[in-house]
């Protein structure tokens, strides 16, 4: 059903983590349709993401366009980062099932929800980054339980 | 890939060696056209005669009580639409159960379409049905009850003699699509007033692509494959005889060995169970403790998704199911973990563990030392165990 590529980015997922103090995270998806992404980014002050670590609540698709995602926007800066699209991260992965494209707009939704997040901190405004509609709030989230 | 330790036997079992055996000269030998004139083929129903009578004696039932389909599915799509259609004129109106198999539901849902009108009764947290809720369902113009007899993700057995006496003394038809629970448990189809039953081969060691549906001397069901006057003209198409011989044979070798079978079954479901609950926190049981088919086991793992958990399991050579959405194929988890409760998330993080008679003890404890090891790997990834620690922390 997957590709090596995917079955290797879900064994042996890239820069799964956490990042303390990170300069923007995001979280999108929502536990309900079964997946939850979350994308740390530390961005340095030439705007460049130095570091990026993930988090995902979700099928082998969803954990293998996360790691996927994070190691395409490792190293660039902010603008190239925001070229990413989910398209992109399914050519890396050589293609997903029909059923799983889902996943890959959430990995770009993931990226662009923590790039929002770091915007919104340094109080910038990243040039075609709009507000991300799938974004979980802390309390929402935890009404969950 | 050298291991493979398969414990999916709900969704089917090997074919026993001895089933092969006997349905072989039905292939290049015994081929005959049981319709057929001449006794070389003529015999062939005199065969098939002989396996209707093993099935029946299983069910407390009569030979010509059993008629062949072409597996569970089609049983329980022809004892509803044709019973709607036979008896459309008493009433529209049936009663079944929100945790039936699809084979059911679905076909609830094109009746519907066609006016009749369906209550999907509520299940407990365990997966039981109410009988208040059955009794408050039955209206004057109810023709139909059909409530499985053992599910087939959780594993829950429902209490069919009541439900059956209560169908019975209102006048109701009582159907149970017993794909899961046959040869797993007793049946007495007159003990529990059933008056169908829907049953599949291959969930018993048998063949694929035959089953049967047991339909009560007098039940006014009309045919639903048109043709030929095979089974006594209500399911035409020549016989499928191999898979008929095999069917017997599987039920011959699932009645002899159900006491002791089942009891080792139930031995090892348990223990594999409870280490599971010793060794592995935050996870929960699913379905009921102690009416359950005697193979199943089901749980979720909270903050783990399920067909993660599947290929990980896959990648050591284990065979097993899941409840998640992204094994069903749309956004929503197993209707059945919703209608005990779960929450979504809870329900995306299932696993189902159905074994066999060959599964043993070491197999488990290979399977119980591989989950601690993915769980805590999958939960490690997870932000919704992130979340949960840094909330239990504060």
């Amino acid at each position: 059903m997957y590709t090596e590529k995917v079955m290797d980015h879900f064994q042996n997922p890239r820069n799964v983590g956490e990042i303390e103090d990170a300069s923007g995270v995001g979280t999108v998806g929502n536990a309900k349709c079964g997946d939850i992404m979350r994308i740390y980014l530390d961005i340095d002050e030439n705007q460049v993401i130095q570091d990026v670590k993930f988090k995902t609540f979700g099928c082998g698709a969803a954990v293998a366009t996360s790691s996927m995602a994070t190691e395409l926007v490792k190293g660039k800066n902010i603008q190239d980062a925001m070229q990413i699209t989910n398209k992109a991260v399914m050519e890396a992965l050589d293609g997903l099932p029909p059923v799983k494209v889902h996943c890959s707009l959430l990995a770009e939704e993931a990226i662009h929800a923590a790039l929002w997040d770091y915007a919104e901190k340094h109080g910038i405004k990243i040039e075609g980054l709009e507000k991300p509609k799938s974004d979980i709030h802390e309390e929402e989230e935890a009404e969950e339980y | 890939m050298d291991k493979l330790i398969y414990l999916d036997n709900a969704a089917t079992t090997k074919t026993a060696a001895e089933v092969v055996e006997a349905m072989l000269p039905y292939f290049t030998e015994n081929y005959g056209n049981p319709s057929s004139v001449y006794s070389f083929a003529a015999a062939n129903k005199d065969v098939i005669s002989r396996q209707r009578d093993i099935i029946a004696e299983a069910l407390g039932a009569k030979g010509n009580e059993i008629y062949f389909t072409a597996g569970g599915t089609e049983a329980d799509n022809w004892a509803l639409k044709a019973t709607a259609e036979a008896y459309g004129s008493k009433g529209k109106h049936i009663i079944t159960t929100k945790i039936e198999h699809h084979a059911i539901l679905h076909t609830c849902e094109y009746l519907e379409k066609d006016g009749y009108e369906v209550t999907y009764l509520n299940v407990d947290e365990n997966g039981i049905v109410k009988l208040e809720e059955l009794r408050e369902a039955i209206r004057p113009d109810t023709i139909l009850i059909s409530i499985m007899y053992a599910n087939n993700e959780i594993g829950s057995i429902q209490p069919i003699q009541e439900i059956g006496e209560i169908a019975h003394e209102h006048g109701i038809l009582f159907h149970t699509d017993a794909v899961q629970a046959f040869c797993q448990v007793p049946i007495d189809v007159n003990a529990c007033h059933i008056d169908m039953l829907s049953a599949s081969a291959h969930k018993l060691n048998g063949p694929k692509g035959i089953g049967f549906l047991y339909i009560r001397t007098g039940v006014k069901i009309r045919s639903f494959v048109h043709g030929g006057a095979q089974e006594r003209k209500r399911r035409a198409g020549t016989e499928n005889v191999t898979g008929i011989v095999g069917f017997g044979k599987a039920v011959e070798r699932a009645v002899s060995s159900l006491e002791e079978r089942t009891a080792g079954e139930k031995e090892l479901r348990d223990y594999f169970i409870s280490r599971i609950e010793a060794e592995i926190p935050y996870c929960r049981l699913n379905g009921d403790r102690i009416n359950r088919l005697p193979n199943n086991v089901n749980f979720s793992f909270r903050f783990v998704e399920g067909e993660s958990l599947l290929i990980m399991l896959d990648m050591k050579g284990i065979c097993a199911s899941s409840g998640s959405a992204c094994t069903s194929g749309s956004l929503d988890p197993s209707h059945v973990l919703l209608a005990i409760g779960l929450p979504h998330e809870i329900a995306h993080g299932s696993l189902r563990i159905t074994l066999s008679e060959e599964t043993t003890k070491e197999d488990l404890d290979y399977v119980v030392e591989s989950l601690k090891g993915i769980v805590e790997n999958l939960r490690g990834m997870s932000p919704l165990y992130e979340d949960f620690v840094k909330k239990q922390d504060k």
